[in-house]
């Protein structure tokens, strides 16, 4: 029996700490422990409620924009301001355009050097990789010349003594098992998906001036203003025509790269379709509204919540129902560490009581984490492309149902095959996949819309902070691509009172509650094999296949009445 | 141990002479460096051994890593692989756990005075610096161990210069830039939200190149990246000039791309070369895509700038900058070298990588 640590937990965003028991070579318990804590909360108290979304959306820049996006849903839904149709799609179009680019940066940066052997990439036959490129895909990259320039770039690394990013990896390890063309091949996807991200999100750039942190958004709409007879324009017919164009390399490198690349890769695998399983309980909120963001019922991707495994039956969502434990967690309630609590009513200070660092293992059965463990209705919930995926296939999304049943007859394996490792990715996969084949539709409803004559882009009515209530409560929720987003917010006298953000990797990272349920990647890394407790290789795996992002997941209340002093310039 | 150089690196996947020049062009003109510097910046670079380099994350938003990860000129994939010994950064690195600290001990023992540190997120120092551990070690900790052993420690970002977001009023956690962090050591600070790779790139071959920082302003930022009003280099500038301001969100001058001090813009009092090297291979910059500048590249703004909507409080003469002097970095010589070498730039970046919406139709 050994305790075994890894942290930091790389090929991540932020800080987090996996304490795991293991028995047998296999893990018997596990803790998840988040590491950083900023009060981000704290910080935008007493701010003007329109420039929240610049505030929070630094919470995090791998998810960055998705903490733009709640924060101006939830002013609007608490000061009653519909958006203009136009802000809708290009909102739309930011979030899909992010899932892409940010899932592609997850396989293939975070996730792909668990299943991949650097060094194997070494031995192997550049003609073979070839036929084995050209057997899987059409994609033109795929010539031994090719293969063999990659090759000699690895060996070049690896003759010098200077591995850089790849120094301290687990190569050799006995659990990489893919034959070395496989590695050769997953290599120079690698390299080249670092070119296509850097490309592909420019689109963000002309949608919001930068990537990281766009800087578009209004409460009320978006600043990107749009004229078909302007050249000046944010957007115009020449943008349009521009945004179209680097969309349509996205559907191609997801069909004729990642598709390929996570079918081949998971065939080596199979075993961790029964590997890694969660909760069992899958939530989303719903993403890319395709009418008024009240009307759920017309989100592209459905809202809606799965309990035990059982796919006949998706229960609607009441965001009433969430709230979160500090039992476990580096922070007071009032009332005690027995009570959850909703974010509306949402009150917490944070009072470190761990080990004094430096410090060897954490004290597990006390708290041990600066995440909160967030309950739906007291269920543990897993959130992300998975739970995305299966609330849709359950509800019978059309779409999601053909490529869902595609892979699972790919692989002869039944539904219950995703509640797992590879389920996680294969569906992050998918759901690429099916954003790919829409965005370029989305860029033309836009074009459609501005040859119209339809410029509208902000809703200005309420802009003037004079029109506000004085006080007023509003939510915002998103599926964020690593899953359910709430941001909630309290005005009061044309301040920020209050605001509380519920966060996918909080869903997912989160330790144990007032019940003792472990969080989900705690339950996922039960009976996960270890090969060798040295170099935890397999922990790395199932822990990646849920994309963890810390940052975003450690947050606070603050509930001791703080107030700043508001400079005025 | 066996070390490898940059071109030859670059040779041995095919890369041309020709397009290391260019490289090295694109160096000189981010820099602002007179041209015939372009043959000492290639002959350095020829000679230089790779620089083992450690990227620390504290209370980080990873906003700068993904920055890096958009570079351009050099492609991201050479800079971590093959510009220098990248062998330390939780985001991307390849190990983790006892393997990825073992990496970070190895190169703070064996290369001591010769690495570089670049360093993203504050450093918390409330309640003994419980706020961001990593492998049970503070931030703080970490952070004066690492980087009083570097040769030349860079930080990047609002966060890891001045504390940034992260000390923003009420500062919970105690935050501070790496610089107050660590008193006694050079940090070169490269400010922005996060900060653009363009510069970043540049500070690093500068560094290769003259074996020293380049010009620094009284905040330790590279002059070439900071000393100049974004308002001087706006594109919207001949807008304000005439008077001609977006009064409305979504209005008329917003569709002709009019100036938007009255929506708060903060360009009129940030230095930044945002507007030139733009964002995302040279696409766009927020005031392009229709929104104010936050200034976000000056020193604790988020506190000092804030509220972003609330326009300036004071409107410049119309064509002249008085700003400029409040500020505190108006040296003429400085503005005028500057200036120059943006004509420099424009010179040297070759042709073929002019970003495909900017291409005359």
């Amino acid at each position: 029996m050994a305790r075994v640590v890894v942290d930091p937990i790389t090929r991540i965003e932020g800080h987090l700490r996996i304490e795991a028991q293991v028995d047998g070579g296999k893990v018997s318990d596990a803790w998840s422990s988040g590491t950083m804590f900023r009060g981000i909360e704290m910080i935008v108290r007493n701010r003007d409620p329109r420039e929240v979304w610049l505030w929070t959306q630094r919470i995090c820049a791998v998810c960055t924009m998705v903490h733009a996006l709640a924060s101006v849903r939830a002013v609007e839904n608490a000061l009653d301001i519909e958006v203009p149709n136009n802000a809708r799609l290009v909102r739309n179009l930011i979030s899909s355009t992010q899932y892409i680019q940010d899932h592609i940066v997850h396989f293939y940066h975070l996730h792909a050097l668990d299943w991949v052997d650097i060094t194997g990439a070494l031995k192997a036959d550049p003609a073979k990789t070839s036929q084995l490129a050209q057997s899987i895909s059409e994609w033109p990259k795929s010539s031994t010349t090719y293969f063999k320039g990659v090759q000699d770039r690895v060996k070049k690394l690896v003759e010098s003594r200077q591995l850089s990013l790849f120094t301290s990896g687990y190569w050799g390890h006995p659990a990489y098992r893919l034959p070395p063309e496989a590695d050769l091949m997953a290599v120079a996807h690698y390299l080249e998906a670092l070119e296509f991200q850097r490309d592909f999100i420019r689109i963000h750039a002309v949608l919001g001036g930068k990537n990281p942190h766009l800087q578009s958004y209004l409460v009320g709409g978006m600043a990107t203003s749009l004229d078909p007879n302007e050249p000046q324009a944010p957007l115009n017919p020449e943008r349009i025509d521009f945004l179209v164009e680097v969309a349509q390399t996205a559907k191609t490198f997801v069909d004729q790269v990642l598709i390929p690349d996570v079918l081949a890769v998971a065939g080596f695998y199979k075993d961790w379709f029964s590997l890694g399983e969660g909760p069992g309980n899958y939530l989303s909120y719903g993403a890319f509204p395709q009418g008024g963001i009240k009307d759920t019922a017309r989100y592209f991707l459905p809202r809606g919540f799965i309990l035990n495994n059982d796919l006949s039956k998706v229960y609607p969502v009441d965001p009433g129902k969430v709230a979160e434990y500090v039992t476990h967690s580096w922070y007071e309630y009032a009332e005690g560490d027995q009570v959850s609590k909703t974010p509306a009513e949402g009150e917490t200070s944070p009072k470190y009581t761990g080990p004094k660092p430096p410090f060897e293992f954490l004290e597990v059965d006390k708290k041990y984490s600066w995440l909160k463990a967030p309950r739906y209705d007291d269920h543990v919930m897993e959130v992300g492309p998975l739970s995305r995926m299966l609330v849709a296939y359950a509800s019978g999304h059309a779409e999601v149902k053909a490529a869902v049943d595609g892979v699972l007859a790919h692989f002869k394996a039944p539904p219950t095959a995703l509640f797992s490792t590879l389920g996680r990715i294969a569906a992050r996969a998918l759901e690429t996949q099916l954003l790919a084949n829409h965005i370029v539709g989305w860029i033309e409803e836009l074009r459609e819309n501005m040859n119209r004559g339809d410029l509208r882009i902000h809703n200005g009515d309420k802009w003037d902070p004079s029109t506000w209530p004085s006080s007023a409560r509003g939510y915002g929720l998103f599926e964020a691509p690593r899953g359910s987003l709430g941001h909630w917010v309290e005005i009061e006298n044309e301040l920020v009172k209050n605001y509380q953000i519920v966060v996918p990797s909080t869903w997912n990272a989160g330790p144990r509650d007032a019940k003792g349920q472990r969080g989900p990647y705690e339950t996922a890394l039960l009976k996960t094999p270890l090969a060798d407790p040295e170099r935890p290789l397999e922990i790395l795996r199932t822990v990646h296949s849920f994309d963890p992002c810390l940052a975003c997941a450690v947050h606070v209340v603050d509930a001791r009445g703080r107030t700043r002093a508001h400079r005025e310039i | 141990m066996l070390r490898s150089s940059l071109p030859e690196a670059l040779r041995s996947r095919g890369v041309s002479r020709r397009r290391f020049i260019d490289f090295c062009s694109a160096m000189v003109a981010t820099l602002a460096l007179p041209e015939r510097y372009l043959a000492a910046v290639a002959d350095a670079l020829n000679r230089t051994d790779r620089p083992v380099l450690v990227w620390l994350e504290f209370q980080d938003c990873a906003g700068n890593t993904e920055s890096m990860l958009r570079s351009d000129d050099p492609p991201v994939a050479d800079v971590v692989l093959e510009l220098l010994s990248w062998e330390y950064h939780e985001t991307i690195m390849a190990g983790a756990g006892k393997q990825a600290e073992a990496a970070l001990k190895r190169v703070v023992e064996q290369e001591a005075g010769k690495y570089i540190a670049v360093v993203e997120g504050a450093v918390p120092t409330a309640d003994g610096g419980v706020y961001c551990t990593i492998a049970g070690r503070t931030a703080l900790d970490i952070a004066r161990e690492v980087c009083t052993h570097a040769a030349a420690t860079i930080a990047v970002g609002a966060c890891a210069w001045d504390g940034g977001l992260v000390r923003s009023a009420p500062n919970p956690t105690g935050a501070v830039g790496l610089q107050e962090a660590v008193p006694g050591i050079k940090v070169v600070n490269l400010g922005g939200c996060p900060h653009n790779v363009a510069n970043t790139a540049a500070v690093i071959v500068h560094y290769l190149t003259f074996h020293q920082m380049p010009a620094l302003d009284q905040y330790n930022r590279p002059l070439f990246a900071y000393g100049r009003l974004i308002h001087d280099q706006c594109e919207r500038r001949a807008h304000y000039d005439a008077g001609q301001f977006v009064e409305e969100w979504g209005d008329e001058g917003s569709r002709k791309g009019w100036c938007l001090y009255k929506m708060g813009c903060k360009g009129p009092d940030a230095t930044y070369n945002c507007p030139t090297v733009r964002w995302n291979s040279g696409t766009s910059w927020p005031v392009k895509s229709g929104h104010g500048c936050i200034a976000c590249a000056s020193h604790r703004f988020w506190d000092v700038m804030s509220p972003f909507y609330k326009p300036l409080p004071k409107v410049p003469g119309f064509g002249v900058d008085v700003t400029a002097e409040e500020i505190g970095w108006g040296v003429v010589g400085g503005v005028a070298a500057l200036t120059a070498a943006h004509a420099v730039a424009s010179v040297f970046r070759p042709k073929e990588e002019v970003p495909k919406e900017d291409k005359p139709a």
